[in-house]
């Protein structure tokens, strides 16, 4: 018996002695941390993504409480961790406008004219160095380098050879923004209805040949909405959306090819 | 005479890192500044001494007369594991800068083979208590030579035009790998 106690006493005895020795030296090294910085850190959604802008949650959470960072920084939480992190800090929160990742092209299979067969890697990447499978140059090759980033499944690749945004799953975390070499992706707020839907700088001609759906660079939407839509290189870009009037918007949907208009006529109809 | 042996043989010839290749995660985790390399060196060197002596203490008032000598590992462990501890409390409140440099390395002390290593060594060499005290403190400052070292050179390469498969990791291995070759040199020094 004596054989078992001997050692189970003797590391218990150690244990024992050591535990103390750090109690001893926790209560003299203390350092008092600020609680505000634990309580943000839980509320905040734990996926470490960066979207902020700061190495991690926890990161982020440290200079909300130091005050360097919005309590609506995080985009990923939304409105709800924007509020709960005010609520901590005792501050208001100015309100989180939700935003979503848009494409701005409508070139799809239908619309787009190749340029020949690609047998390439079937990544936007590799068969953009090459110019791409279609006669636009700026346009979405459908090889879905965006679906394959998405941490949130929010994004899945159409029948039509675009990528489909998922509004409610979507979290404006801009990994789909970074990886199209075509820089297709932008973060829109939800509520913006009109949108451009094309980024090419063709002259009309070149760009009608090339897809149905591409801006011409008529300036018909610039004339009916002079305030929030401006033309440059042929091709027409939103400056302010909350500046369109809601009377303007059946002038604006005039466009020839329906490279200007509302983001979600065509998926209700 | 015989301890300036031990202590040579313990910064040189048998570097923790360049010898036995113990301890390598920090010396490739926090070898990217000399700054932070010399703090990490010398927290280690410090945890390597007390753990040193402390592990000689319980090894040969505890353990041998006992006759427990197989809970060797289980009681150093223990031994590391505060002192560690007491390490980290230490610096967070001295140096919150450092603190944060040394990151996640920190606490990793405690898994580092290199100090588990030298507490074993020290127990197998049979060393007498100052012999102990001796290998304790040149291991440590072997091992802050290696690692400064290795900052050094890191911070050199920045400026170099290292081929892109090798940036980072890559370039760092094979630098430590030339650098273990250079300390062979080293061994002809005991006979």
């Amino acid at each position: 018996m004596i054989d078992i106690f001997l050692p189970v006493i003797t590391m218990a005895a150690l244990g024992l002695l050591f535990s103390v020795g750090l109690v001893f030296a926790y209560q003299k090294l203390r350092v008092e941390e600020d609680p505000r910085i634990v309580d943000v850190a839980e509320s905040l959604p734990q996926a470490n993504c960066g979207a902020c802008g700061y190495s991690g949650c926890r990161a982020f959470a440290e200079a909300v409480a130091g005050g360097h960072a919005p309590a609506s920084g995080c985009p990923v939480g939304g409105n709800e961790t924007a509020q709960r992190i005010a609520q901590i800090l005792g501050l208001e929160a100015e309100a989180v406008i939700k935003k979503v990742a848009r494409l701005h092209c409508r070139g799809d299979r239908e619309a787009a004219r190749e340029r020949g067969a690609y047998l390439g890697l079937t990544t936007c990447y590799a068969a953009g160095l090459v110019g791409g499978n279609k006669q636009c140059s700026y346009g979405c090759m459908g090889y879905g380098d965006c679906v394959r980033v998405c941490l949130f499944d929010a994004l899945d690749m159409g029948e039509d050879g675009l990528p489909h945004v998922r509004e409610d799953k979507c979290t404006a975390c801009g990994k789909c923004v970074d990886a199209c070499p075509r820089n297709l992706f932008e973060l829109h707020p939800l509520e913006q209805e009109i949108l451009v839907f094309c980024r090419s700088l063709d002259r009309g001609p070149t760009a009608k040949k090339a897809c149905k759906n591409a801006c011409i660079g008529c300036g018909i939407c610039a004339r009916a909405c002079p305030e929030a839509i401006e033309m440059r290189d042929n091709l027409a870009y939103i400056r302010d959306y909350k500046k369109i009037a809601p009377e303007q918007i059946p002038a604006i949907e005039k466009c020839p090819t329906g490279s200007i208009g509302r983001i979600h006529k065509e998926d209700e109809g | 005479m015989d301890l300036l042996m031990l202590f040579i043989t313990a910064v040189f010839v048998q570097n923790y890192v360049l010898y036995y290749f113990l301890g390598i995660c920090p010396f490739l985790g926090v070898s990217k500044k000399i700054d932070s390399a010399v703090s990490m060196g010398l927290a280690v060197t410090f945890v390597m001494t007390i753990t040193a002596v402390v592990s000689w203490i319980i090894n040969h008032w505890i353990l041998i007369p006992y006759r427990l000598d197989y809970l060797q590992i289980v009681a150093f462990i223990l031994v590391i594991a505060s002192l560690v501890q007491l390490v980290e409390m230490f610096i967070r409140k001295i140096s919150p800068p450092l603190y944060q440099a040394l990151g996640i390395y920190l606490p990793l002390i405690t898994t580092n083979c290199a100090i588990m290593g030298l507490a074993l060594l020290a127990a197998l060499k049979n060393f007498s208590f100052i012999q102990t005290v001796i290998y304790g403190v040149g291991s440590g400052l072997g091992f802050t030579l290696a690692i400064v070292l290795m900052a050094g050179i890191r911070e050199q390469l920045d400026l170099a035009d290292v081929p892109k498969p090798l940036k980072g990791a890559g370039i760092a291995l094979i630098v430590a790998g030339i650098m273990a070759l250079a300390f062979t040199g080293f061994s002809g020094m005991i006979t």
